[in-house]
């Protein structure tokens, strides 16, 4: 049987594409009701009715994806709120459909690479905080990247990047290297500095812009306005 | 000018606006977008410090006079660059025109400088338009975007061989300052629409022209940064980076200024307050007493007097050949907007 507990479980594992953050933990799950016959109805809303609607797609239809996986659900529905493309958008998640019908001749296909780039920068971010970490604690640029994934710490962090890694095709077993390049090619001692600069500025990117949106769904819906967190 | 401690800073509002998205300004049948457009640029005002914040009435028109006091008498600017955002199919005669800027232009003789637009999708006769607004305007910098919508068209590249034409006259007019935002909803949708790379491209051919992005490319501050740093003549408009993250989100805004700071350089951004979303009062004040907030930042360049100086002023000065009085100017006989930047930056990486 399907409880409101579980939907949102659920819902915790679906990422905002562009800021690598589960959309509860951002706050754009308005409400979630289940009924006694497990009929689940989700509200989803974005902090402007202007967001990409690529990436407000993704998000509502990942979330009609992870709820309908739930054992012994019953009817889903996902509804995204107060979008200038919600009419377009949450028609086509109802009808089980991809973002071509939601927008016929509006784009020249899926999402699939535009969710690939993304995984990419959140890769990199999630990982030059646990290279960071590592530096912090004294390990020199060798020892860094002769870390191997069993080495990883056992923290969401490190789940994430595992996960990302898997999206990408890029080996999780426990001898693979623990840091790479988004094409799966460990980053060498010698490049460790120079990349953990670019990797960096991925990361402060994902994070302000996280801020901004919390900041504006903050105004918008008249919510207390978080603290400053970065990617949970 | 402000002054602060002894310092006076030279303040050139490198982005800023006067529009009419009052309800009687809404193009029928489009009403939806209108409204939708000012209450979103509202809701970015709620970033800033609650004692700036407007009615949504105040901030659909405000009078010159209002324009005048929070630019001139409060916001202490002296020279400020109005970037015209058109929108006609919301807005009946445009949201914020050209020729709304020039009339508010003609009450502070050189003290607003009117930019001017082109879309290349127009072809000749958007040639031609581009040429009358020089001849009556006197343009020296024109603003872009490539996500807005036209007859269908829901964006374009700057690289698009049809926008060449453009860039040519604009060096043949002697309009050197190409302001480009990037914006949603680019064409076709499952692209992300905030791709730098066509900056990247135009700003290599046409070294004639200096290319601003503004809002530093967000949300894509990443792609930005690392165009930036191999081109000589891009810059950095720091429209929204102040605004949006200084009150609202004080680390985040650290950092990224620190990493603006590192690879786009000091001689390489401009101040822009991006009236009326943001009064400039609050932020030109916040800009000359920030710093980073703790020593966790120290491998970041410093923000030295003469750095706040430069992005405060003396940059966009420079782009506009703007005159500045020889006591604003640097003090260590220094250049501000020095091209040669990029180049230190990326060895230093």
């Amino acid at each position: 049987m399907t409880d409101r507990a579980h939907v949102l479980e659920a819902l915790g594992t679906v990422f905002d594409p562009e800021l690598d953050e589960p959309i509860t933990s951002l706050r754009f799950v308005t409400s979630c009701d289940v009924t006694a016959g497990g009929d689940v109805a989700v509200r989803l809303r974005l902090p402007t009715p202007q967001c990409a609607p690529n990436f407000a797609f993704l998000m509502a239809a990942d979330a009609r994806d992870a709820v309908r996986r739930l054992p012994g659900v019953g009817e889903v529905s996902v509804v995204l709120e107060d979008h200038y493309t919600g009419d377009e958008i949450n028609a086509a998640v109802g009808r089980g459909e991809g973002f071509a019908g939601a927008f016929p001749g509006e784009t020249e296909g899926e999402l699939d690479a535009l969710r690939e780039l993304f995984h990419r920068k959140a890769l990199v971010a999630r990982q030059s905080r646990l290279c960071e970490e590592l530096v912090a604690g004294g390990a020199t640029p060798e020892e860094v990247t002769a870390r191997r994934v069993a080495d990883l710490p056992r923290d969401p962090g490190a789940r994430r990047c595992l996960e990302l890694r898997e999206h990408l095709g890029i080996p999780v077993d426990d001898g693979a290297p623990a840091f790479v390049r988004p094409d799966g090619a460990p980053i060498t001692a010698a490049e460790l500095t120079h990349w953990l600069r670019m990797a960096r500025l991925v990361r402060t990117s994902l994070e302000a812009n996280g801020g901004i949106c919390r900041s504006l769904l903050a105004v918008r819906y008249d919510i207390h306005d978080p603290e400053e967190v970065a990617a949970a | 000018m402000y002054e602060k401690d002894g310092e006076k800073y030279f303040v050139m509002d490198s982005h800023t606006h006067f529009w009419d998205a009052s309800p009687a300004n809404w193009v029928p049948g489009a009403e939806e977008y209108a409204e939708g457009w000012i209450n979103c640029f509202h809701a970015y005002q709620g970033l800033g410090p609650a004692e700036t914040h407007w009615t949504i009435e105040d901030f659909q028109k405000y009078s010159p006079e209002r324009f005048e006091k929070d630019m001139f008498e409060d916001g202490h600017v002296d020279v400020a660059v109005f970037q015209p955002t058109y929108l006609k199919e919301w807005y009946t005669t445009g949201f914020n025109t050209t020729a709304m800027d020039y009339e508010m232009a003609q009450r502070h003789p050189g003290k607003l400088i009117v930019n001017g637009r082109f879309d290349p999708r127009d072809g000749d006769v958007g040639l031609k338009q581009l040429e009358e607004d020089h001849a009556q305007y006197g343009l020296k910098g024109v603003k872009l975007y490539t996500a807005e919508w036209n007859a269908g068209s829901r964006g374009y590249k700057l690289d698009d061989a049809f926008a060449q034409p453009f860039f040519e006259k604009c060096i043949e007019l002697g309009i050197k300052n190409v302001h480009v935002h990037k914006g949603p909803t680019i064409w076709p949708l499952d692209k992300d629409a905030f791709d730098v790379s066509d900056v990247d491209k135009v700003a290599t051919r046409y070294q004639e022209l200096n290319f601003i992005v503004e809002h530093v490319g967000l949300p894509r501050i990443e792609d930005f940064c690392f165009m930036a740093t191999q081109e000589r003549n891009v810059y950095a408009g720091l429209a929204v980076v102040v605004g949006g993250l200084m009150h609202a989100r004080p680390r985040f805004f650290a950092k990224v200024m620190g990493e603006l700071l590192f690879w786009v350089g000091e001689d390489k951004m401009l101040f822009g307050a991006d009236y009326a979303i943001w009064e400039p009062k609050w932020q030109v004040e916040g800009l000359v007493d920030w710093n980073y907030p703790d020593e966790t930042f120290s491998d970041f360049p410093a923000f030295t007097t003469e750095s706040k100086k430069k992005i405060l002023g003396l940059n966009a000065a420079k782009l506009y050949d703007v005159e500045v009085p020889a006591e604003l100017q640097l003090s260590n006989g220094g250049t501000p907007a020095a091209q040669e930047d990029a180049q230190l930056v990326e060895s230093g990486a």
